[in-house]
């Protein structure tokens, strides 16, 4: 294939999907019995035409109608062979939708795409993993799914041990197997697929400090190869490192298309509106597993209300309301800053987690962040709910909420009266100390 | 790969090279792509060892349940309908004429089921990854044949045991064989693909198996049934499928009126489920 031949031609792609309609509410008994005995019938209705969509001409503006929502709107791209493309949007901008769409799961509702040369997709690390399976088979079961043929998998079994450093418990169930250990014995499979295209979905979030560098060195020799790859993420550093091209989608339209960096500032800035405060109200839809799921994240301040702007030395809390469903887990809510270079300043557990399983109900947890810590700026919050009991994590909303610290100058704050340029990721208001020798000569003390 | 609907619009100034996978709304009728199923075959045989090694992870008494579950159940029937009941069996004994007709049976049954939810069952892998979907409700058809094998074994020792001879029957034993695979295939692709909108068909499907047993002659012998009524009642591809068994089996001639239109039935069904399970599995993605 020659370099820059378009590989991927996108063309108007639009995407629909039915979600929950509200339950009717009843006022009498009457009408509340005739809907019970009637059941069977609207089900019918509503289970064959969960994939039927004859009513789309009503309405394309995007608001829910009925219990339609646009996934996709027109989207409409090219990509060239070698290109490294960065697809980057908010929770629900249709970015995995269109991953979807480009590996067959799900069909388009317009448009068409046409695709030169083999696709492996990675939208999830340890597909089809099975528990009872050692780590052996388990390599195979999965390098098939994502698409080789045993040949591959024989050819690269050995590298794939090698990346995932499990030699020794190859031949035991993946059972046994720590949730790192397993972890990267399936990024280990993915990194070794060779397609001509590679489309791949925020799978770089997994494992510790290490893992996670040999992982981005992989995606570089895969993209440095000259294969073509389809990168979705939140890691805005990421992107900018490994893509040479980027799309910014909103609200399921193609909103720029650039340089990572244009893309990654723009993203960055409120105009593309990241709200201080996200609520779910239908438990149906809120993000969540079978153990908690989230109701609300909210930035508030020290009056406990929902603010989007505070002063660098007021204290700002990170809130989220969450119910618990099942007894007995120990729960770590977990909070993550980045600012609006995409950089990941810190993490926050909950330390009461220590060991008190929760009971059935709803609950707040809020994390406090001092006064005169963050520096001025646009900062984004990722919110997260791990079960300790279970390993399992209830859910992860990435860059959910954003809120700005402004520091006017002024008593109390790092800054001072000096109105001059202050860089740093943080900015801490710290003591200093400082002695002088009154030696030789005596000196004016000065005020 | 290409699923055409109507003109493929062709991608501009490139010169033609390498396969072009063309993705849109509509899709024309598509047969079974036999071509990228034959792509996946290291999956298929993958999926299928997966089966097989999770059934019986931990027991201690692994594959011996393969046995044992038609064991227990010849059996109970045989003390029930054999002894209890008395009912005649063409002059064989009964043990012998219920072992032959339950070991396909139970194969049968336990593929169906499974079959009818592979894609409830596997709804992630559905959501997360693309391989031909015609390899979920394949895969338990194939990987149930092991433990049809192992209680063949049953069914030998049992002949063994009455001296029953084999005879040239048993050449076409291969043949039933295919059929009786045919059967939980056609079944399942229909089934699965209407699970996915529809879960009722786990219910129905318990029901029906329970149902299942009794109509066809695994339990009882058919030749008291009177003439009219034979056509109607041989419609149904398990009657084919167990007296073929018998056949090949026990030797003797065999019922051909019994047989031949459980076969047509197959071919329509199975026929027919490829069809609908390709019409429908485009979007099991997002109504599962």
């Amino acid at each position: 294939m020659t370099q820059g031949q378009t590989v991927i031609s996108v063309d108007g792609l639009s995407k629909v999907y039915r979600i929950g309609q509200k339950e009717r509410a009843h006022d009498s008994l009457v009408a509340a019995t005739f809907d019970f005995l009637l059941a069977p019938i609207r089900n019918y209705r509503k289970f064959a035409s969960l994939y039927r969509f004859n009513d789309l001409e009503t309405d394309a503006s995007g608001t829910a109608v009925a219990d339609m929502i646009w996934a996709l709107r027109g989207v409409s791209f090219s990509v060239r062979q070698g290109e490294v493309l960065g697809i980057v949007g908010r929770n629900g901008a249709g970015k995995s939708t269109l991953l979807k769409i480009l590996t067959r799961i799900t069909p388009p509702t317009r448009g068409c795409v046409q695709i030169r040369g083999r696709v492996s997709s990675l939208l999830e690390v340890g597909t089809g993993f099975h528990q009872e399976l050692t780590g052996r088979e388990n390599v195979y079961l999965n390098g098939t799914i994502l698409g080789m043929t045993k040949k591959e998998v024989d050819r690269k079994f050995d590298e794939i041990v090698d990346f995932a450093a499990i030699e020794k418990f190859l031949d035991t169930p993946v059972k046994r197997y720590s949730s790192g250990m397993a972890v990267r014995l399936a990024f280990a499979v993915a990194a070794h697929l060779e397609p001509e295209i590679l489309i791949v979905d925020e799978v770089l979030a997994v494992g510790d400090a290490a893992f996670q560098k040999k992982c981005i060195n992989k995606m570089q020799d895969v993209g440095r190869s000259g294969r073509t790859i389809l990168f979705v993420s939140h890691n805005m550093p990421a992107v900018k490192m490994l893509c040479n091209r980027a799309i910014l989608l909103n609200e399921g339209r193609l909103m720029m298309d650039g340089t990572p960096h244009d893309i990654v500032s723009s993203y960055m800035s409120s105009d593309v509106g990241v709200p201080a405060a996200r609520q779910w109200d239908d438990p149906r839809t809120s993000p969540g597993g079978s153990v908690a799921t989230l109701r609300e994240v909210r930035v508030v301040g020290p009056a406990g209300r929902v603010v989007d702007t505070v002063d660098i030395r007021e204290t700002v809390g990170l809130q989220m309301e969450y119910d618990v469903r099942v007894p007995g887990h120990i729960l770590m809510p977990q909070f993550y800053v980045y600012n609006d270079e995409g950089l990941l300043l810190f993490g926050t557990v909950d330390r009461e987690w220590q060991p008190h399983p929760r009971a059935v109900g709803r609950y707040r947890s809020t994390a406090w962040i001092p006064g005169n810590l963050l520096t001025a700026g646009t900062f984004y919050v990722s919110c997260a709910l791990l079960s300790r009991s279970t390993d399992t994590s209830q859910f992860y909303e990435q860059q959910v909420i954003a809120f700005m610290v402004t520091d006017n100058m002024g008593e109390g704050t790092a800054r001072g009266d000096w109105a001059g340029w202050m860089g740093g990721v943080v900015r801490p208001r710290l003591e200093w100390e400082t002695s002088h020798n009154e030696g030789a000569r005596k000196l004016h003390t000065v005020r | 790969m290409g699923v055409a609907g109507g003109g493929v619009a062709p991608m501009s100034a490139q010169p033609a090279e390498g396969p072009v996978t063309v993705i849109r709304p509509s899709s024309a009728f598509a047969w079974a792509d036999v071509k990228e199923l034959a792509q996946y075959r290291d999956l298929f045989y993958f999926l299928v060892r997966r089966d097989i090694k999770v059934l019986y992870a931990q027991t201690v008494l692994g594959f011996a349940w393969a046995i044992l579950n038609p064991l227990i159940q010849i059996v109970i029937f045989t003390i029930i309908f054999g002894r209890v009941a008395g009912i005649d069996t063409d002059g064989f004994p009964y043990i012998l004429f219920v072992t032959v007709a339950i070991v396909p049976w139970t194969y049968m049954s336990d593929a169906m089921v499974q079959s009818s939810q592979s894609l409830v069952t596997e709804q992630h892998m559905l959501g997360k990854v693309y391989f031909p979907r015609l390899i979920y409700p394949l895969t338990p058809t194939i990987s149930k044949l092991l433990d049809f094998s192992i209680a063949l074994l049953l069914v030998i020792a049992v002949l063994f045991h009455y001296q029953i001879a084999p005879t040239w029957n048993l050449l076409l034993l291969p043949f039933f064989i295919v059929w009786m695979v045919a059967i939980p295939a056609g079944v399942g692709m229909w089934f699965s693909a209407l699970a996915v909108r529809f879960r009722d068909v786990k219910f129905a499907m318990q029901f029906a198996i329970r149902m299942l047993l009794y109509t066809a002659p695994i339990l009882y012998t058919a030749s008291p049934l009177p003439e009219k009524y034979r056509l109607l009642y041989s419609l149904n591809p398990l009657v084919g499928v167990v007296e073929g068994f018998r056949g090949c089996l026990l030797g003797g001639a065999f019922p051909w009126e019994y047989i031949l239109p459980g076969l047509a039935t197959t071919v329509l069904l199975f026929m027919s489920g490829v069809m609908y399970f390709r019409k429908m599995e485009r979007v099991f993605a997002d109504v599962v």
